[in-house]
């Protein structure tokens, strides 16, 4: 099929709006200069300033070990909500449970922020990493719960009503049938929720204490007062992960989907 | 035997229920009647400034403290015009960026329906990327862009074109909410797109319909869905943005989520923080439930 021009032009203008600005953004962190209008000759020393910068890597490190946790957390709530809606266990109070997993989805985040902040205060809990795991984690969960749910409602039923015939009881049934097939939606639901934490600003910015500063709380703070190439280097090194990270998930899956 | 192996089901799936549910009972639903109550309060000078505060473990004052709970603070968004009118400016810009995500989406979800089917999962990746890459970074990006002494300016300067003041404008928020918010438009317009069954469309076209034709009464009403879905997709989270018009806007650039904020941690007003988010929550209840509505007509379709 041979595609008009009207639609290669669309294609390439579109994709140029998404792209040129990380491009642009990339190539200044390898400024000399400290000034965005003049080009001071290539130099890496942004990043070696980045790299001596304590706050910095203080901050990547309370990143790290909250998205770690909370994706951690909410990939076991999630995948256990998800079990019980798709498997259409009744109780009561069914709609406020699919109610509450899918409202956080669509919640402006000034709100949640606010909610919990004010949550925490009132029952009197110290501010900190651990308030930022739990916030996270919550809103997680519910991405989970969607993702790990689209795989569960495809799946073959009747499998685990096999496993249960032969003798399994309903948790070896999960664990060596379910669990196998929903594992790529499990996979994915963690990422994610390790992405989406990482990228969260307002939200930890309400909950957060004085002691646990994110990465994206660090990079709002300077970048208030305009550009500064320490950022520039840093928004490279954190899309070169990402893209590093896309990129070999999306191989890994296309050479286990053709195997 | 048959019961019993259901038996064990049912119980592995209340058991499985539980941690769950808790948690979103009091992690989501608890502080959500936390703001209602405070919206309700009064402020104070006081650690948390507003009062009364709610004392649980006393069930004698309870009485006392609903009787305390007036509608002052939604009184006070009424009165005061800054407050409507951040409303109805987040309304106003939250309208239009998304017809200009619509605007620019719809050429390039068709454009990538139209693909050759081998470069459709490459064109795909290239639009979820920017997605998974951090948001603050994306806009910050702009800052680069936009600024009176940013890149634009430079290349506009090569060609003789004055400078222009972009940064901090209404305008340099409409381009930052269309360019992080653009993948939301493409991707449901694009997975509608791509069901459509071109054979529709050659029918139309032996059947004298011209290609704009065919296009306006064919392609346009089957993806009606997909179009849709992106607009609620951009709308919806555009009404509550804070990071875009922080960065981005001016003095002048007005939006809820921003005064909401500003409400919090600036004036430390507790009380007017709160009925603010909720009548934010009511502005986009609509919204929200018809969003659900088309999400669930488009699943059983």
């Amino acid at each position: 099929m041979k595609m008009s021009r009207f639609n290669v032009i669309s294609l390439t203008l579109g994709f140029a709006f998404l792209y040129l600005p990380i491009l642009i953004l990339i190539v200044y962190s390898f400024n000399e200069s400290r000034l965005v209008t003049v080009w001071g000759g290539f130099s890496t020393k942004w990043y070696g300033v980045l790299f001596q910068d304590e706050r910095f890597l203080g901050a990547a490190w309370v990143t790290f070990y909250v998205a770690f946790i909370s994706a951690s957390i909410a990939t076991i709530l999630g995948t256990m909500a998800a079990y019980v809606l798709v498997r259409g266990a009744k109780f009561r109070g069914r709609t406020l449970f699919s109610g509450m997993i899918y409202a956080p989805l669509v919640m402006p985040e000034v709100i949640t922020g606010l909610s919990l902040l004010l949550l925490f205060i009132s029952i009197g809990l110290d501010r900190g990493g651990f308030t930022i795991i739990l916030a996270h984690a919550t809103f997680s969960m519910c991405y989970v719960s969607v993702v790990v749910s689209s795989r569960l409602v495809s799946f073959d039923r009747s499998l685990e009503e096999a496993a249960l015939d032969l003798g399994a009881t309903p948790w070896q049934a999960f664990r060596l049938v379910t669990l196998p097939i929903i594992a790529p939606a499990v996979a994915a639901g963690w990422l994610l929720g390790f992405t989406l934490s990482l990228d969260d600003l307002v939200i930890a910015s309400f909950v957060s204490g004085p002691g646990a500063t994110t990465l994206p709380m660090r990079i709002f703070s300077e970048v208030r007062l305009g550009v500064s190439p320490k950022i520039n280097a840093l928004s490279a090194i954190l899309i070169g992960m990402v893209a590093l990270g896309v990129i070999v998930a999306s191989l890994t899956t296309k050479r286990r989907a053709m195997a | 035997m048959d019961g019993h192996r259901w038996f064990g089901v049912d119980r592995m799936k209340r058991i499985v229920l539980w941690p769950p549910y808790v948690w979103l009972l009091i992690l989501f639903l608890l502080p959500f009647a936390l703001v209602f109550k405070i919206a309700l309060s009064d402020m104070a000078i006081a650690i948390p400034p507003y009062t009364p505060t709610f004392d649980l473990t006393d069930p004698g004052s309870w009485g006392a403290t609903i009787a305390a709970f007036d509608f002052e603070n939604f009184q006070w968004l009424l009165d005061d015009a800054l407050y409507y009118t951040a409303y109805l400016s987040s309304l106003r810009i939250a309208f239009f960026s998304t017809v200009l995500a619509l605007l620019i989406g719809y050429p390039m979800a068709y454009a990538m329906a139209r693909a050759p089917v081998q470069w459709r999962p490459v064109l795909m990746m290239l639009v979820i990327l920017p997605f998974w890459s951090s948001f603050l970074i994306r806009i910050y990006a702009w800052i680069g862009i936009l600024s009176n002494e940013g890149f634009l300016n430079m290349v506009l300067g090569w060609v003789g074109i004055p400078p222009l003041a972009i940064i901090n404008t209404n305008t340099a928020v409409y381009i930052g909410l269309v360019y992080a918010y653009l993948p939301f438009m493409i991707l449901p317009i694009y997975a509608s797109l791509d069901r459509l069954d071109p054979s529709l469309l050659e029918a139309a076209e032996d059947l004298g319909c011209s290609r704009a034709e065919a296009f306006w009464r064919i392609t346009v009403p089957l993806s009606k869905a997909g179009i849709l879905a992106g607009c609620f997709l951009v709308f919806i989270p555009v009404v509550g943005e804070y990071i875009v018009p922080s960065l981005l806007g001016g003095s002048n650039t007005l939006m809820i989520g921003k005064v909401l904020v500003e409400e919090f941690f600036n004036n430390r007003d507790w009380p007017v923080a709160s009925a603010v988010a909720v009548v934010l929550l009511f502005v986009l209840v609509i919204p929200i439930v018809l969003f659900q509505r088309s999400a669930e007509r488009g699943d059983s379709a």
